[in-house]
């Protein structure tokens, strides 16, 4: 590929192709940026990461307008509010980043990786990555971007004192260090064909070499800290000098906290707010029906799960296991608890807007019947067992009831424990025979099933132990070839399906609500908010 | 009177002192009672032990209970309220920018709720029996059992979202005008004085139904007094004491009360400070708040005393 069509390469289509037009291009113009589009994403594939089709079908989009302020609400604002990408735990945090700093890469509309600030990311064994990055990137004080600031935000994650959230995963860089002008050299323990998605993730936004302050933002981001106090509001405004052409659109973004989702939904329909997250599928309803308001949903890969755990005891039976998930009531709980909204899901966590998803698993179904051959051959009797279940993991006190009412047709004398949300996640979570967990969407399946599911990993929430399935995790970890990856996926989506200690009842739906003024706004399955990352791309019409 | 005044001062300055530093010890105990603590919390589902304990080691929270709060008390003592934990900025800092809108807030509430108490307590009493009297009592009753986050919704629904006279948060970076000023606090006003306006009314209604029992009532209506100035120049000097000690204590309500009404309007105020601090584990910023909430209560109950030893001849000759 030559050094035009990288450039090309590099805007997405969509801008390139106004930037074009706007100045009268020829139709061969044109056509080169359309062809470069897609020899990025054939080029991609061969590097064995982007996603196809990110770039190979630019959507007819409205003309954007510049200008104009926004304010949008999100479900999660407090005093532990942050601006280090490392330390990001909320959608808030995400959002923060993600508008004033960039990522080596970032995610596509099916999370697959597009460059950011790397021009290329490059491999031969997966092991080994070459990154050249961008040249004439500033970071908003003016300093242009090195070598050194990516090997410093990239490393600081391995700190403890750094307290990252993505330490366990940037515990797999052996080493980054730079090896020439514009080009880092990242080393892997082990391969890892994922790595350009793993970038993606906002705990490894870039940060200026150096910086341990973090009252203000100093990123190479779309817009500029204006404002930042931890629990009241950040104000950001539009970076003149930002390096996508003609991004953003809106000049200035303020970005607020209201914790109460009816609160949130009455400020949206009151004006004054024009975006909110989280929205309840109960206030779907008001909101379509109030005109010059839009409901956006975005089918994401989280799920809340019932675990039965494999300890002493009952919950290790097998059968007891099949029970349990023949037991959920899989349509009820996408009607009743979450209004419609989401996608039924089949005891395995890879979603069907995964790449990798396998279709055609015979789906498990509501059947009492079934759930009472399995717990007599487990011989469970009548013995109370003790579900726990909590606010924190979303819908689960509901899928637990539902769980209590269809127990006794099957036979199962199953009790409900409700636990408060506050410190669910350190005092009950895993710490139960039967309970919930909530998992949200991974920005890859490898990164799932290492976090969840992999023999030894700290939240492998079932204590599943499979050295079949770790082994093809480390397979196809290192695979090169795509189609091959997929076969191994596959196997593996199986394998916990079959032998699995989680049930998986459905793959919930991010709701966000916006005014129609407000476009631009896409989806990207991670989570609402265009994967928190919605700053750059929307515009106001007025 | 004044050397009566200084003593009363002095010694509940000393009472006051000892009152904050019991109240931190306990919030302290009852806080490290509370499961897990801030590193967790700071790490939430991805508190793997090593992280946890690194984290722990670096926030100090690997020392004994006891040696921490000998050494924040040490601090607190050299005016040093510490470091939050959750991100990093001074307590006093946090606070200050947090202070000045509780403040306004509770100083905005009273302005409107002390007057419309009294007013209904007053004529409640002196028309006791009356239609009047039982139509305000139902009243004042009634909005101080409905919840005020219905109070505040069903506000919020009609005056912003159907009508649109109002917005619906209370937000202070858009205050340019004494206009906009009342139209941000309109509603979080009005729902705070719902709720603290029935009980000051009552006890005003109290205090006064008592006075005009009172043999030196029956006098002054015998020498011929109109009922109006019976009230307000006989009854109401000898009713300041109780009914200032009613106010105190519903205004004290509005520090650390009202986070409900600080998350429904999105106000940035002291409480939801303090319930975030709860959350995070954040032992430095509780004991801050903390510390200020109990300074405000004893001052207002302080000035409660200091108005009834006024009010009353008897104490102040003494």
């Amino acid at each position: 590929m030559d050094k035009e069509n990288l450039h090309y390469a590099d805007a997405p289509v969509g801008t390139e192709l106004e930037r074009l037009t706007r100045r009268g291009a020829s139709r061969r113009d044109v056509l080169r940026a359309l062809a470069a589009a897609g020899m990025a994403s054939l080029t991609g594939a061969g590097l064995l990461t982007a996603s196809s089709g990110a770039f190979a079908q630019p959507q007819p989009q409205p003309q954007p307008k510049q200008g104009g302020k926004i304010r949008v609400a999100t479900q999660s604002s407090s005093s532990a509010d942050t601006l280090d990408p490392a330390k990001g735990a909320l959608g808030t945090d995400y959002v923060r980043g993600n508008m004033f700093y960039n990522g080596l890469t970032e995610f596509d509309s099916h999370l697959g990786a597009k460059m950011g600030l790397a021009e290329s990311l490059e491999s031969k064994d997966a092991t080994v990555w070459v990154v050249k990055l961008r040249t004439g990137v500033q970071f908003h004080d003016g300093k242009s971007l090195t070598p050194a600031d990516v090997v410093f935000s990239l490393m600081r994650n391995k700190d403890p004192a750094t307290a990252s959230k993505a330490k366990t995963v940037a515990d797999q860089f052996k080493e980054v260090k730079a090896t020439g002008p514009n080009e880092v050299t990242i080393t892997l323990e082990g391969a890892n064909a994922d790595l350009p998605v793993i970038l993606a993730d906002s705990h490894f936004l870039i940060i200026k070499d150096g910086t341990t302050d973090f009252k203000t933002a100093v990123g190479t981001g779309p817009y500029k800290v204006k404002d930042f106090s931890p629990g009241v509001r950040t104000v950001g405004v539009r970076n003149e000098k930002y390096w996508k052409p003609g991004l953003p659109h809106i000049d200035e973004i303020e970005l607020i906290g209201i914790s109460d989702e009816s609160a949130r939904v009455n400020a949206l329909l009151s004006g004054d707010v024009q975006l909110i997250n989280a929205v309840s599928p109960r206030s779907t309803e008001r909101i379509k029906s109030t005109p010059g308001f839009e409901v956006l949903e975005t089918k994401t890969g989280e799920y809340t799960d019932l675990v039965v755990r494999d300890e002493n005891g009952i919950t290790g039976n097998d059968d007891f296991r099949r029970g349990m998930f023949y037991l959920q009531d899989r349509e009820q709980i996408k009607r009743a608890v979450f209004r419609g909204f989401g996608t039924i899901a089949n005891d395995q966590p890879i979603d069907p807007t995964n790449k990798y998803y396998l279709a055609g698993i015979p789906q498990r179904t509501f059947d009492p019947d079934k759930a009472k051959f399995y717990f007599q051959k487990s011989k469970v009797g009548s013995t109370p067992v003790q579900l726990f279940a909590s606010p924190a993991a979303e819908g689960s006190v509901e899928m637990a009831m539902l769980l209590q009412q269809a127990a006794p047709a099957a036979g199962l004398n199953l009790q409900v424990t409700r636990v408060p949300a506050d410190g669910y996640w350190s005092n009950h979570w895993m710490k139960h025979p039967l309970g919930f967990g909530n998992v949200n969407a991974r920005p890859s399946a490898d990164v799932l099933f290492t976090q969840f599911f992999k023999s030894d990993a700290p939240w492998n929430e079932a204590n599943w132990k499979s050295p079949k399935f770790d082994q093809m995790l480390l397979a196809a970890r290192g695979e090169p070839d795509d189609a091959k990856r997929k076969k191994i996926y596959g196997d593996m989506q199986v394998l916990v399906h079959e032998t699995g200690g989680v049930g998986i009842p459905m793959f919930q739906s991010s709701l966000d609500a916006h005014t129609s003024k407000l476009q631009g706004l896409g989806s990207i399955p991670l989570a609402g908010l265009m994967g928190f990352a919605f700053a750059e791309h929307v515009w106001l019409v007025s | 009177m004044h050397a009566h005044a200084q003593r009363l001062i002095a010694a509940r300055l000393g009472l006051a002192l000892l009152t904050l530093l019991l109240v931190s010890a306990v919030v302290f105990g009852i806080t490290g009672l509370l499961p897990g603590d801030a590193a967790q919390q700071a790490l939430g589902q991805a508190a793997t032990p090593e992280a946890v304990t690194a984290l722990r080691h670096q926030f100090g929270l690997d020392q004994p209970a006891l040696q921490r709060y000998v050494q924040w008390l040490f601090h607190v003592v050299t005016g040093n309220f510490g470091t939050s934990l959750s991100n990093n900025l001074p307590v006093s800092e946090l606070i200050a920018t947090r202070l000045p809108n509780s403040l306004v807030l509770a100083g905005l509430t009273t302005l409107v709720s002390v007057p419309v108490a009294l007013l209904i307590g007053i004529s409640s009493a002196m028309f006791r029996g009356s239609l009047l009297d039982r139509v305000l009592n139902v009243l004042t009753l009634s909005t101080v059992a409905v919840p005020e986050f219905l109070i505040a919704t069903i506000a919020v629904l009609v005056f912003a979202v159907k009508l649109r006279w109002l917005p619906a948060l209370s937000y202070l970076s858009e205050v340019s005008s004494f206009g906009g000023l009342l139209r941000i606090y309109a509603m979080p006003v009005m729902t705070l004085c719902c709720v603290i306006v029935a009980q000051m009314a009552r006890m005003t209604r109290a205090a006064v139904l008592d006075q005009l029992n009172s043999s030196y009532v029956e006098m002054a209506i015998l020498k011929g007094a109109s009922p109006m100035r019976v009230v307000l120049r006989h009854v109401l000097p000898n009713t300041i004491g109780p009914i200032a000690n009613a106010v105190a204590l519903s205004l004290s309500y509005l520090f650390g009360g009202v986070v409900i009404v600080e998350s429904i309007f999105n106000y940035p105020g002291l409480a939801s400070l303090m319930v975030d601090a709860v959350t995070n584990r954040d032992m430095p910023l509780v004991q801050g708040c903390v510390m200020v909430f109990c300074a405000a209560y004893l001052a207002l109950v302080l000035i409660a005393d200091l108005a009834q030893i006024v009010s009353n001849p008897r104490l102040r000759q003494r």
